[in-house]
């Protein structure tokens, strides 16, 4: 008997991003279909599984983190090293907690110092995050552009209050702009629109649609990529045809949930308990549309891209 | 699917008797239509019209109830492909599976995990929601005393898993009384497993080994009079059961394509032993339009992720969630401690109180009931101002706990800080505290540690 199975056509395709360069550089995006409709459409790029450093000693995090990376979270740059050496990572996002004017308040020559020091120790691709303080982030992020000119980094989070200062410096320096926007789809657009106006081109932006952890606001990040995706591949949204960045790892790690001891209020073990709960995360995000996905845990990063592979499997 | 509010008119009786509560027959239809009305309202419709109207509004998708009593819930009645587009309905039943050759501690263990592990959230009870009982080693005396087992130690839905029909007589014969799933019929058992479904009266999974043979399958046994289906297309590796579940909603609901007009289920526990790569198919699967997932087990570490992905992802986007109002004691406050507040949006009320959390000072966290709204919009909205929040600490009863009234408002709210002042009066000093709640801890630190 006939199945009537029904067939798409897509409209539109997400726009190819190359992130770094050298060797290690890639290429994200490039689909034509929705995320995994391998049925439908083409996944020239694989998402991209990367791990999230700091510039500073992290403070309160989970035992099972501080477990997994021992003593080279004091160095960022043996810690970026260990994380690409050891655990795989495609990419390194150094998020420079330490300049939080709010907290440790240290300077742009700081970021500037380790950023270039991590830069060195790596051969993966580098993304460089702020603390989202509009004029901290201006002044360190354009700083660190300049440093690294033409390294192809990913700068964010640029957001529509900075983007012309922080958006300037990645056009002028060669690098990605992260565009940041509070899960809304018209305000990514938007910003997407002024990025362009300022003149940095669509091979150089992608987009953080900023992504809530698993039971912290999932759901709102999930229906804004669905959406996002719909416009880019069925509506010819064309501002909206770029690779999504999730920046998952900060959120999930943050959570209560991802701390408590073994077996507290029924939540089983630890160390699973939190990898899964990012892993987990991972797993919807793809489902929505991310392209590039920044997580804590090497573990779970490691199941998610194993998840990955198979779904896109030939 | 359904028909316009003018073709269910024209099966009224056209006398607006205004008995259903609405002024018109035609007013009635066209609510009717839109979903905002039930048939039942009006007490002159004929038969024959409810018919008609029973099967043009049934959705696409045909929801299923497993279980009886506080165990019962209901799988399938999807409308849509993304949640977006309206809602999804009827959340992803999760079960464990136990099996006839496991050890009896290791059963026992199973079934009290399966009771126990219940989470609170929202306002709302998460936890899985069935047992799958398997047969593995064919014997019918061993599986129907599990069964005995799992029925009288647990209260939710069973599911029994049997290839051999003898077996599963055995094994509904001791629990039909509460609707338990049969797993399943396929095409080389479809007549007996048909039969012990009828007599029985519960529902039939069918379980083919692709998509074309299912279709086939779901056909004869709907001809044969069982229409409580849930439909498995057999496929074991993560790629085609994607694919499988995306094939199977779209042509139900796009194309009513009638043979897959059913909830699925997927069985994460038969496509690996890595119990955290289980866990991600299992999640892929809550994303991607399961009905059930059988897992290998429930542990805190599995379960509570997923119960809370899937509370996310069947949660109605045009429904805000709301936490209650009151006032929640973080950090094991005393008569010293601050007093913050904000709006009673749930990811709100989960942000600011996890960041109070992770900054250790202890505080009160008074929760105004602004109707899930977040403080920004609720202040707009009239909801989040001076008076209303101040007659809430009034009445709160906060007052006369504290030697010290310090009251904290969200920086959004800065504006509201002289209205409060003036509701609440001179005994307490209202601080504007950070606009985002990561700053929480650091301005917690500086003002009110110890
Ligand atoms: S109760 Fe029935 S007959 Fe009377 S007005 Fe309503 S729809 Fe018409």
């Amino acid at each position: 008997m006939g199945i009537d199975i029904p067939k798409r056509s897509y409209s539109g395709a997400i726009r190819t991003i190359t992130v770094g360069k050298g060797e290690k550089s890639f290429a994200v995006g490039g689909e034509t279909a929705y995320p995994f409709y391998t049925f439908e459409g083409e996944f020239p790029n694989a998402p991209r599984f990367g791990l999230n450093i700091l510039d500073i000693e992290p403070e309160g995090w989970a035992e099972s983190l501080l477990e997994v990376y021992g003593d080279v979270v004091k160095d960022p740059a043996a810690w970026a090293k260990k994380c690409v050496d050891d655990f795989g990572a495609d990419i390194i996002q150094i998020s420079l907690q330490g300049t939080d004017p709010n907290d440790k308040n240290l300077s742009a020559e700081h970021a500037v110092e380790v950023v270039k020091a991590v830069a060195a120790a790596i051969d993966v691709p580098l993304s460089v995050w702020g603390t989202a303080n509009i004029e901290k982030d201006t002044e360190v992020l354009r700083a660190v552009a300049e440093a690294m000119d033409g390294k192809r980094l990913c700068i964010g989070p640029v957001q529509e209050a900075n983007h012309r200062q922080i958006g300037a410096a990645a056009l002028a320096y060669k690098h990605i702009a992260v565009a940041s926007s509070p899960i809304d789809i018209n305000l990514a657009k938007q910003l997407n629109v002024l990025l362009g106006n300022l003149g940095v081109t669509d091979e150089n932006i992608l987009i953080d649609p900023t992504v809530g952890g698993l039971g912290y606001g999932l759901e709102y990040s999930y229906s804004v990529m669905e959406r996002a995706r719909m416009a880019a591949l069925s509506q010819q949204d064309d501002r909206l045809q770029f690779p999504l960045y999730c920046n998952l790892g900060v959120e999930v790690w943050k959570t209560k949930e991802s701390k408590l001891p073994d077996h507290e209020n029924n939540l089983g073990e630890a160390k699973p308990r939190g990898i899964l709960m990012e892993a987990v995360t991972a797993t919807s995000l793809l489902a929505a549309g991310g392209d590039i996905m920044i997580m804590r845990h090497p573990e779970a990063m490691k199941l998610a891209k194993q998840l990955s592979k198979e779904m896109l499997a030939s | 699917m359904g028909l316009t509010g003018i073709q269910i008119f024209q099966m009224l009786p056209k006398t607006n008797c205004k008995e259903c509560g609405i002024p018109t027959c035609l007013a009635f239809a066209m609510n009717l239509a839109a979903g905002k009305a039930e048939l039942s309202a009006c007490p002159y419709v004929s038969e024959e019209a409810k018919q008609k109207l029973a099967v043009s509004s049934a959705p696409p998708i045909r929801a299923v109830a497993l279980g009886t009593g506080d165990g019962a819930f209901k799988i399938g009645g999807e409308t849509v492909l993304f949640r977006h587009e309206k809602t999804f309905f009827n959340p992803t039943g999760l079960a464990i599976l136990v099996s006839d050759d496991e050890a009896d501690d290791a059963v026992d263990g199973k079934l009290k995990r399966f009771t126990e592990l219940s989470y609170e959230r929202v306002g709302l009870i998460l936890k899985g929601d069935a047992v799958a009982v398997r047969s593995v080693s064919g014997d019918q005396a061993k599986f129907s005393a599990l069964v005995t087992k799992v029925k009288e130690q647990t209260q939710g839905g069973i599911i029994l898993i049997a290839d051999s029909a003898e077996v599963m007589a055995e094994g509904v014969k001791v629990c039909a009384d509460r609707k338990p799933l049969v797993y399943a019929a396929t095409a080389d058992n479809a007549d007996a497993m048909i039969a012990i479904a009828k007599e029985h009266k519960v529902p039939l999974a069918v379980k083919a080994t692709d998509l074309e043979s299912l279709a086939v399958l779901t056909e004869k046994i709907t001809a044969a009079g069982v229409e409580d289906l849930v439909i498995d297309s057999g496929a074991r590796d993560i790629k085609t059961v994607l694919h499988d579940q995306i094939h199977i909603r779209e042509a139900a609901i796009q194309k009513k394509f009638k043979p897959f007009g059913f909830p699925t289920i997927v069985m994460p526990f038969e496509m690996t032993d890595d119990f955290m790569m289980e866990t991600l198919y299992a999640s892929m699967s809550i994303a991607k339009y399961a009905g059930l997932a059988v897992l290998s087990d429930f542990q805190g570490q599995n379960l509570f992720n997923l119960l809370l992905e899937r509370l996310n992802i069947y949660t109605d986007p045009q429904r805000p969630m709301k936490t209650e109002q009151k006032i929640y004691e973080i950090n094991n406050p005393g008569p010293d401690s601050p007093v913050m507040t904000t709006s009673n949006f749930s990811l709100t009320y989960f942000i600011v109180s996890g960041e109070i959390e992770n900054s250790r000072v202890p505080c009160y966290l008074a929760i105004l009931d602004t109707e899930g709204l977040s403080v920004l919009t609720a202040w707009a909205a009239g909801k989040f101002v001076g008076d209303v929040l101040g007659e809430f600490i009034n009445k709160s009863g906060i007052k006369e706990k504290l030697n010290k009234h310090n009251l904290v408002i969200p920086g959004y709210a800065a504006i509201i800080q002289g209205d409060l002042e003036e509701e609440v009066g001179s005994d307490w000093k209202v601080h504007v505290g950070p606009r985002e709640a990561s700053n929480i801890p650091a301005y917690l630190k500086d003002n009110f540690g110890s």
